[in-house]
């Protein structure tokens, strides 16, 4: 006898019967479950006393077959029955799942609570900035209780330990822009305007800018992985029964790290892309150090360094604020986590190039162009 | 039959680095008995359980589940008994990114590949229901749900695969004395109705008189005792004597008498 699941349609004196036999179980089951659906006329009686073994899976399509057709089961072993007794208790009427909604639909839904969510993470962001301002507030009132040990670490992550990486990538991208600044410029035959170009654009633009998308990639995700996992772990609310504000322990530390260090790390890296520009012009264009230091300080104003400098600490404020916020936005399970921490560095890249647009129009309106 | 053990395990040896854990340990499971095993702290409790479930690679001896040598299977033996066992761990050990619903079904989805969706659907649902959650618990996700409820939907899953042997570890720790009571009738329940051995850990007094058939104690790096808390009373090893005879023992016996 085949042990796959299988079963024969008979008519015995007007009653429909299906006879199983084989083993009605879920690793045998075969297609006996579609073919049991698509059943016509439907059984009045199953005989089951040629199944050599039913798991709750069988049971379960015999119980079905008496829910939904009435039918009488037959020759069942006691622990059959059993079984059978045990998924009929289980079988809970209630609707599992939702009705299938309209594809349209669907999609609208989803750009709505999209936008929904655009929206409220911009509002939530600024209820923390203003909870954060807050805290900053009875700091100052109580300087004892700034956190120094916390602020200092922090430095030294956010800061010191990313001099390296900043170095490299500034130093790197300082040649490439002088040397794709040279190509063009020699058309001309104003390839000196390359120490133009380096000067200028790594002073207002690029040193802080590319600081602050390695920052938040850097540092705006770890704080929303350490502050996420701090969440799951239940660390934030026994801060809070302690009596310690999460605000003031975890949160103001690190977006002070953040906003004080950005200008320091925008100008580090901004002395590098100039050296890696001078190495290029000396190098590639025959330009002597000397040269081009003399050339700099004619061509690039003071204001250049100004306007970098002072967007800075705005960046470094938001990167800051984007990670803690999202970080403390953890709740459920570790999914979020991650969801949460690119969140936190999407969300600061895209609002630190806004703000850097409205920077680029407000500097020029004000002369410093 | 039933006198061959289902679970048999021969001079286990378990050591981490230079701590012995298991030394020369024997132990067996019998068809159709509750097992509970008891120790202190630290006396490798989980770490027997992980080394019969083959988690954890014992350094010497031999484990034999269903009548075949664990270390002699071959991968394809491995998941066949595998299959053949469900556990439910100390947490739950959900998986906290799919439904309780999706949960039981990830091990049918594993190895039974033909079953159709609605019938899946059907099954989880059952299942979900004989472990005494309720039929609209199923969409929820294992962070939407209460300590008893996450343990309730681990034995679901523990059971999709209507296994022969279940392995409990400490099933009713972290639950109230009336959740942890209703759990206990629930494994009682579900042993008689679907015929399972189970093993189990546990701390909890009263699971032990209500629902186990025997009781080993390990202590000392090897199981020093096992059979009826009776049996087990008659002895006279200090650790046994406090435990069964200190303040909660004699609660639990009185609430049992």
């Amino acid at each position: 006898m085949s042990l796959e699941a299988d079963f024969t349609e008979l008519d015995e004196g007007g009653e429909r019967v299906v006879r199983f036999s084989g083993r009605l179980t879920i690793a045998r089951l075969g297609d006996v479950p579609q073919r049991l659906d698509a059943l016509d006329p439907q059984p009045t009686r199953a005989d089951v006393s040629a199944v050599d073994r039913v798991d709750t899976v069988g049971a379960w399509i015999l119980h079905k077959l008496t829910r939904d057709y009435g039918a009488e089961i037959v020759g069942a072993s006691d622990y059959a029955q059993r079984l059978i007794r045990q998924v009929t208790i289980a079988d809970d009427p209630a609707k599992t799942h939702h009705d299938d909604e309209s594809h349209l639909r669907r999609i609208l839904q989803n750009v709505g609570e999209a936008t929904i969510e655009a929206l409220s993470s911009l509002k939530g962001l600024l209820a923390f900035f203003g909870g954060l301002l807050i805290a900053a507030g009875t700091i100052m009132r109580h300087p004892n209780r700034l956190r120094l040990n916390a602020v200092v670490q922090r430095f030294e992550t956010v800061g010191v330990s990313a001099l390296g990486i900043v170095g490299l990538m500034s130093f790197l991208i300082g040649i490439v822009i002088a040397q794709q600044g040279a190509v063009q410029l020699r058309q001309f035959g104003a390839e000196v305007f390359t120490i133009n170009l380096v000067g200028r654009i790594t002073t207002r633009e690029l040193g802080v800018l590319m600081t602050a998308i390695m920052v938040a990639g850097r540092s705006g995700s770890a704080f929303a992985a350490q502050i996420g996992s701090m969440k799951l772990a239940e660390e934030v609310d026994a801060m809070r029964t302690i009596g310690v504000p999460p605000m003031e322990a975890l949160i103001l530390p690190r977006v002070l790290a953040t906003t004080l260090l950005m200008p320091l790390l925008g100008f580090y890296s901004t002395v590098l892309m100039i050296i890696g520009g001078g190495l290029l012009c000396w190098v590639g264009l025959g330009i002597p150090p000397e040269t081009f230091v003399l050339r700099l300080r004619e061509v690039v104003p003071m204001t250049d360094l100004w306007v970098g400098l002072l967007k800075a600490p705005v960046f470094g404020m938001i990167i800051g604020l984007a990670g803690c916020y999202q970080g403390m936005q953890v709740r459920g399970n570790n999914e979020e986590v991650g969801q949460r921490t690119t969140a936190a560095v999407v969300q600061a890249i895209f609002l630190v190039i806004v703000l850097d647009a409205f920077f680029a129009v407000f500097f020029s309106s004000v002369g410093w162009d | 039959m039933s006198d061959d053990p289902i679970i048999s395990v021969r001079g286990l040896r378990n050591c981490f680095g230079e701590h012995v854990v298991h030394d020369n340990l024997d132990i067996d499971v019998r068809e159709g008995e509750i097992l509970g095993v008891v120790g202190g702290s630290g006396t490798g409790k989980s770490v027997l359980l992980r080394s019969i479930i083959g988690l954890q690679e014992p350094s010497e001896g031999e484990i034999s589940i269903f009548g075949e040598r664990m270390d002699c299977a071959t991968a394809e033996e491995n998941l066949d008994l595998r299959r053949r066992w469900g556990v439910l761990f100390q947490n739950g050990a959900l998986f906290s990114t799919l439904t309780v619903a999706e949960n039981v079904q990830v091990p049918i989805r594993e190895f039974y590949k033909n079953i159709d969706e609605k019938l899946l659907c059907e099954i989880a649902t059952f299942k979900i229901v004989m472990s005494g959650l309720k039929a609209e618990d199923a969409p929820k996700y294992p962070s939407e749900l209460s300590g008893g409820m996450r343990k309730r939907a681990a034995l679901a899953r523990s059971l999709a695969l209507d296994p022969v042997l279940l392995f409990l570890d400490e099933p009713t720790a972290g639950l109230d004395p009336i959740g942890a009571a209703a759990f206990d009738n629930l494994i009682l329940e579900l042993k008689e109705a679907l015929g399972l051995t189970i093993f189990l850990i546990t701390h909890d007094l009263d699971t032990l008189h209500t629902i186990c058939d025997r009781v080993a104690v390990l202590a000392d790096r090897k199981v020093i005792a096992n059979g009826s808390i009776e049996e087990l009373l008659a002895l006279d090893h200090p650790w046994i004597q406090e435990y069964f005879n200190g303040p909660r023992g004699r609660a639990a016996l009185a609430a049992k008498g």
